[in-house]
């Protein structure tokens, strides 16, 4: 088996003890919760973080508060598998539900959190492959080997220095947003609060995400996320549909979350639609979404939102599946899910 | 061989006798076992697909605290093969390396993390050579060549045969139809990583290798030879194999490396192979393009088939050119063939090299045939399952290509088959989306050849019966998850009156037990269990004629079940098993007895016809039912039914299980799994980006068994490991055209390929996904054999068989 590189572990007994470890240290840190994406990601030699900060002992962090009137906090700590069987979110929320549902397999839902899983590196398949695998067919600049690792924009390897494997000229890494809970969350208008040392914020989930495959979050290396917020359900209805090889175990190629309110006559009051899986960050379609606003759900405006969609979805030969494929069934998906959402 | 229907253990669906041990994690494997004073083995992987190895320098590694010894090519210089003919393997690469992760380093060290450091501190220079990764290529490209030996260029071998007159046949076609199709590579995906462990002793000069292997015998050959040592040197010994299909059948660098390292280090040296090197080692499916050719009578009636494979061998020989002859050999177990002409290639291409996998060289072609059957059905207006009927062999055939079926219940696994699937009511009444799909096919029960040349037997069983009663069976016959120990078990204790699970097993394990070729070609069943049938009936004879002396019985009249041996007549004239081995102890010593089995000698003369005869032939029916989703090209299997001539089922429970496992097997080919090269290297080596079903994709499997009573197989057996695998692939894409009408002519189905399929025939296109072509190459003429007296008498000229249908 793949052995993990050398590193020291961390475990704070207070979420302010983490905090003050993660300024401490430094980027030659990392907090760890769940782990099922660190852990991997080390024995293939991605990550290499000198020391680990273990968040999984801290019940601070774990637990669903609030309900539908009110909205729903979600602590980052709480497992997949919680979130996803909680009985408000599945009567309120069943879209997040759905997504936190299909995460790969039903033990790494155990293990993993919800923290970890909108955290989640971004990925490719030049990328996501051992060490040797990728001495082979030469570094990528999200892995750039012996000349060290990628964890910051500060320790970014110089621009040109080493090439995107799957976009050569490109200046920048094109791998791929593929948690399957951030476009739900964004769909739900959902917040989530950071914190470090010196405070903390809480920001829309959208301006989590920064496209660019390499620094993908906004978020500040010595700050936690520590919470999720839900607004009030307020008879919004949510799905989301995930396109993949098979039914467990694989990331999405593709998500599509959609959130709807449709007036008592079927007219569409609010509508949000993002996709997961085909770019860097969750992709928003707003304009998709206006042409449902005042509409009544009809095959007619399926068919044009479906193309509104099917425009701007980018995808890259860097996942499973093939690109013009992943690119085609978001507009089949959209439909899809607007179909389902309509007829509840 | 005594035939009698009322079996004590032989046909019920008992538990596995190794159940408990599997199920309860007691069951030690490879990579579970600790020795004191082991340490870690670990090999460096070549980053290039082809090139020269200009220079390597181990001094930094050798210098690293904890490491204990690093090899090269150098120091293992010998070269090595399962085929006799194509030895040309070393453990570590020799001044070239061939495909991106082959072995050109090893090192042992006091741990894995030690290890790993070392390889990284090894370092060496590469002259690049182009790689040729296509069959295309390969044939077209003479250099670089990845090999100095083959007929030419990359082609590693040529094969071309004719078997009673292929142009008269198509001459006297009313229809003659060709196709081509491609099959994907695909590789064996154990769950069990492959593994070694070994221990040299210094004072005895004596090795012993526990490995993961399916082939004991083979690996043990193969140390004496690369090692140098005599063979009574060497111990091998397999620990129970966490899977193998094939993809453990031959002598692997990890094994003669962590041998080598521990008689410098004399310490116990483990080598466990990490994922992405099982997909390295691979020996999996041969990826190959077919062209078929076949004349129809009116009447659908076969009049000549023309063959052609080329087959992407990888990086080097393996069993290729067993597996080049396995794609055209078989053709004629299923359908009467009266004129059959095969041409076949496999070429050197810089990957991972294929092997034998469940199958071996059979579903690439019984894709193609049972693809190309439904088309000759559609273009004739005939039902495909009749068009089959027409053409299918029956029991006692003489085949035009030298092979003897003995048994056979294909008729019987159509009709079966055919009636649980409610094929009539589905066949195109199903709506568009649905739809049902139909193959049949065949499969050895043992090669009818060792691999290496020999007379001697194939399977050797030894057992022990003392005082206490005590049965102790001695075989080298492999459990890779197959139940091959069940099956020995039953076997004895049928013949001693026994419970499966009072037979105490000694298996695989050349110092103490006798000789079994290994578990692939789905002999053992078959060879072992001949074997252990001979050997426990001697034994009998001695238990019973002390129980006969000591109840006044005559022997004839006595019955051993239910660990007892009474009189048929008077059952309460009676003694327990150990009493009457204890009697047998008494009466002549220690009651020890042998078996032995060699399959009847091969029928063909001819260069190539070791490869097809069989002692006997499995048969096997499927019907796919399909769900496919037309705006995503999804295909879901809704159920599969699957009816296999298995003989007799010595136990059902294992036979349904390999069923199963074959369709899980099958349709992961079909469906998704594919060994990709992207730049020249693997593309997706691991099990997340492999795709492979999980649960979720497994659809019910309805099994029928279907009992012939096999001649020459132990109570009537014959095998099940692999045949089932075979009609399922072409079923489920025969399903598919049924479902949309698209033809998806090269595996996997892809959601992108039914989609690319449906968008021709919205064109008015032809609804087809597959190969445009084979390569423009003239194979040499070939080989004509006169078919056997035997067929020629089953088969006059195709004419007079045609007037006489009417």
């Amino acid at each position: 088996m793949l052995r993990l590189p050398k590193f020291e572990y961390l475990a704070p007994k207070t979420l302010s003890e983490a905090t003050k470890m993660l300024a401490d240290h430094g980027p030659d840190a990392m907090a760890v919760a769940g782990g099922t994406d660190v852990y991997p990601k080390m024995k293939r030699r991605q990550f290499l973080p000198k020391l680990l900060i273990g968040l999984r002992h801290l019940n601070e962090l774990k637990g669903v508060q609030g309900n539908a009137h009110s909205g729903l906090v979600i602590k980052a700590g709480t497992s997949l598998t919680e979130v996803s069987n909680h009985p408000m979110v599945r009567e309120s929320y069943p879209g997040l539900a759905t997504a936190t549902g299909v995460i790969s397999t039903p033990i790494l839902r155990n293990m993993g959190t919800i923290g970890g899983n909108l955290c989640l590196d971004t990925r490719c398949n030049y990328y996501d492959q051992t060490h040797h695998w990728r001495a082979a067919i030469g570094w990528c600049m999200k892995a750039p080997g012996p000349k060290g690792w990628a964890i910051a924009p500060e320790r970014a390897p110089e621009k040109g220095d080493i090439p995107c494997r799957v976009a050569p000229g490109s200046p920048r890494c094109w791998a791929v947003s593929s948690t399957d809970s951030a476009p739900m969350f964004i769909a739900l208008d959902a917040k989530v609060k950071l914190m470090s040392r010196a405070g903390e914020r809480l920001i829309p989930v959208r301006e989590l995400y920064r496209d660019d495959g390499m620094f993908y979050l906004n978020k500040r290396h010595e700050e936690l996320l520590t919470e999720i917020h839900l607004p009030p359900a307020s008879g919004v209805k949510s799905t989301y549909w995930k396109l993949r090889r098979r039914g467990s175990f694989d990331f999405p190629v593709l998500g599509v979350a959609v959130t709807l309110r449709q007036a008592p006559d079927g007219r569409v009051e609010r509508a949000k639609i993002v996709l997961g899986g085909v770019g860097s960050h969750p992709m928003e379609m707003p304009q998709a979404a206006q042409l449902l606003m005042g509409q009544k759900i009809t095959p007619d405006v399926l068919d044009a939102v479906a193309q509104a969609v099917f425009q701007p979805a980018r995808p890259l030969d860097n996942t499973d599946y093939h690109l013009f494929y992943r690119k085609r069934m978001a507009a089949v998906y959209v439909k899809r899910a607007l179909t389902e959402l309509a007829s509840m | 061989m005594a035939r009698t229907k009322d079996f004590s253990v032989i046909g019920k669906p008992l538990p596995r006798v190794d159940a408990w041990a599997k199920c309860t994690g007691r069951a030690q494997y490879a990579d579970d076992l600790s020795l004191p004073r082991m340490a870690y083995g670990k090999l460096l992987p070549s980053i290039y697909p082809h090139a020269l190895i200009q220079h390597i320098d181990i001094s930094q590694a050798e210098r690293l605290s904890g490491v204990l010894a690093v090899i090269t090519g150098e120091s293992l210089p010998v070269k090595y093969g399962i085929m006799p003919s194509t030895q040309d393997e070393t453990a570590l690469a020799v001044g070239k390396v061939r495909y991106v992760g082959e072995p050109v380093a090893a090192v042992a060290a006091i741990d894995e993390d030690i290890a790993e450091e070392a390889l990284s501190l090894i370092h060496v220079e590469y002259e690049p050579l182009k790689p040729i990764m296509s069959i295309e290529e390969a044939v077209t490209v003479k250099e670089p060549r990845i090999h100095d030996y083959g007929p030419e260029g990359n082609i590693h071998k040529l094969v071309s045969l004719e078997f009673g007159d292929v142009d008269a046949g198509f001459a006297e076609a009313d229809h003659v139809r060709e196709d081509v199709f491609f099959y994907q590579g695909n590789t064996h995906l154990p769950m069990e990583q492959h593994s070694a462990l070994a221990q040299w002793n210094p004072a005895e000069e004596k090795l012993t290798l526990w490995s993961s292997t399916q082939t004991a015998h083979y690996v043990h050959r193969a140390l004496a030879r690369v090692l140098q040592l005599p063979e009574h040197k060497i111990r091998v010994i397999a620990p129970p194999v966490g899977g193998g299909f094939g993809g453990k059948d031959d002598p692997f660098s990890h094994e003669i490396c962590a041998a080598k390292l521990s008689m410098i280090t004399g310490r116990p040296i483990k080598i466990t192979l990490t994922r992405e090197e099982v997909f390295y080692a691979h020996r999996g499916r041969h990826p190959v393009l077919m062209w078929v050719k076949t004349g129809v009578k009116k009447n659908g009636k076969i009049t000549a088939m023309h063959f052609k494979s080329f087959l992407d061998g990888g990086a080097y020989g393996s069993y290729g050119i067993a597996s080049t002859y396995y794609t055209g050999a078989l053709q004629t177990i299923t359908y009467k063939i009266p004129a059959y002409r095969f041409q076949g290639m496999r070429v050197f291409t810089n990957k991972p090299p294929s092997g034998p996998k469940r199958g071996h060289g059979t579903p690439q072609p019984r894709y193609a045939v049972e693809l190309h059957m439904d088309k000759l059905a559609q273009d004739l207006k005939i039902d495909p399952i009749t068009l089959r009927l027409r053409n299918l062999t029956g029991p006692n055939h003489m085949t035009v290509n030298w092979l003897k079926i003995t048994s056979n219940g294909l008729k019987k696994c159509v009709k079966k088959v055919v009636a649980a699937s409610g094929w009539k009511d589905k066949y195109r009444k199903l709506p568009l989306g649905k739809g049902v799909g139909f193959a049949c096919s065949t499969y050895i029960c043992g090669a009818g050849l060792p691999i290496y040349w020999n007379d001697m037997p194939h399977s050797e069983v030894q057992i022990k019966i003392d005082r206490t009663g005590t049965v102790t069976a001695f075989s080298g016959a492999i459990d890779i998850g197959q139940g091959s120990d069940t099956v020995l078990a039953t076997v004895i204790a049928e013949v001693l009156g026994l419970y499966p699970q009072d037979i105490k097993l000694v298996t695989a394990d050349t110092d103490l037990t006798p000789i079994d070729l290994g578990s692939y070609s789905s002999r053992v069943t078959m060879m072992m269990g001949n074997a252990a049938y001979e050997a426990a009936m001697k034994a009998r004879k001695l238990i019973f004629k002390a129980a006969s002396e000591k109840l006044g019985v005559p022997v004839k009249n006595l019955v051993a079940k239910e660990r007892r041996i009474f009189d048929r007549e008077d059952p309460k004239r009676a003694l327990s098993f150990a009493e009457a081995a204890r009697l047998a102890e008494t009466r002549f010593g220690l009651i020890g007895a042998v078996g032995s089995y060699k399959p009847p000698k091969k029928m063909g003369n001819y260069k190539g016809s070791g490869v097809g005869p069989s002692p006997a032939y499995s048969f096997s029916a499927c019907v796919a039912q399909v769900d496919c989703d037309s705006e995503t090209g999804a295909v879901r299997v809704e159920k599969i039914w699957l009816a296999h001539d298995i003989g007799r089922a010595i136990n059902p429970i294992l036979v349904e299980g390999q069923i199963e496992g074959s369709v899980y097997m099958a349709l992961g080919e079909v469906l998704m799994e594919e060994q990709i090269f992207r730049k020249n290297l693997h593309k997706i080596p691991s099990l997340l980006d492999y795709k492979s079903l999980t649960f979720k994709e497994m659809p019910p499997v309805e099994s029928i068994l279907i009992e012939t009573d096999e001649p020459r197989g132990p109570f009537g057996a014959k095998e099940a490991g692999q045949g089932p695998l075979n009609p399922v692939i072409p079923a489920v894409a025969n399903a598919v055209y049924n479902a949309l009408g698209i033809r998806i002519e090269e595996i996997p189905i892809t959601p992108e390929k039914v989609l690319k399929a449906l968008e021709e025939k919205a064109k008015g296109k032809l609804a087809r996904v597959g190969p445009d072509g084979i390569p423009d190459y003239k194979f040499p003429d070939p080989i004509k054999v006169e078919p056997p007296e035997e067929w020629k008498q089953e088969h006059p000229p195709v004419s007079q068989a045609a007037e006489k249908v009417g």
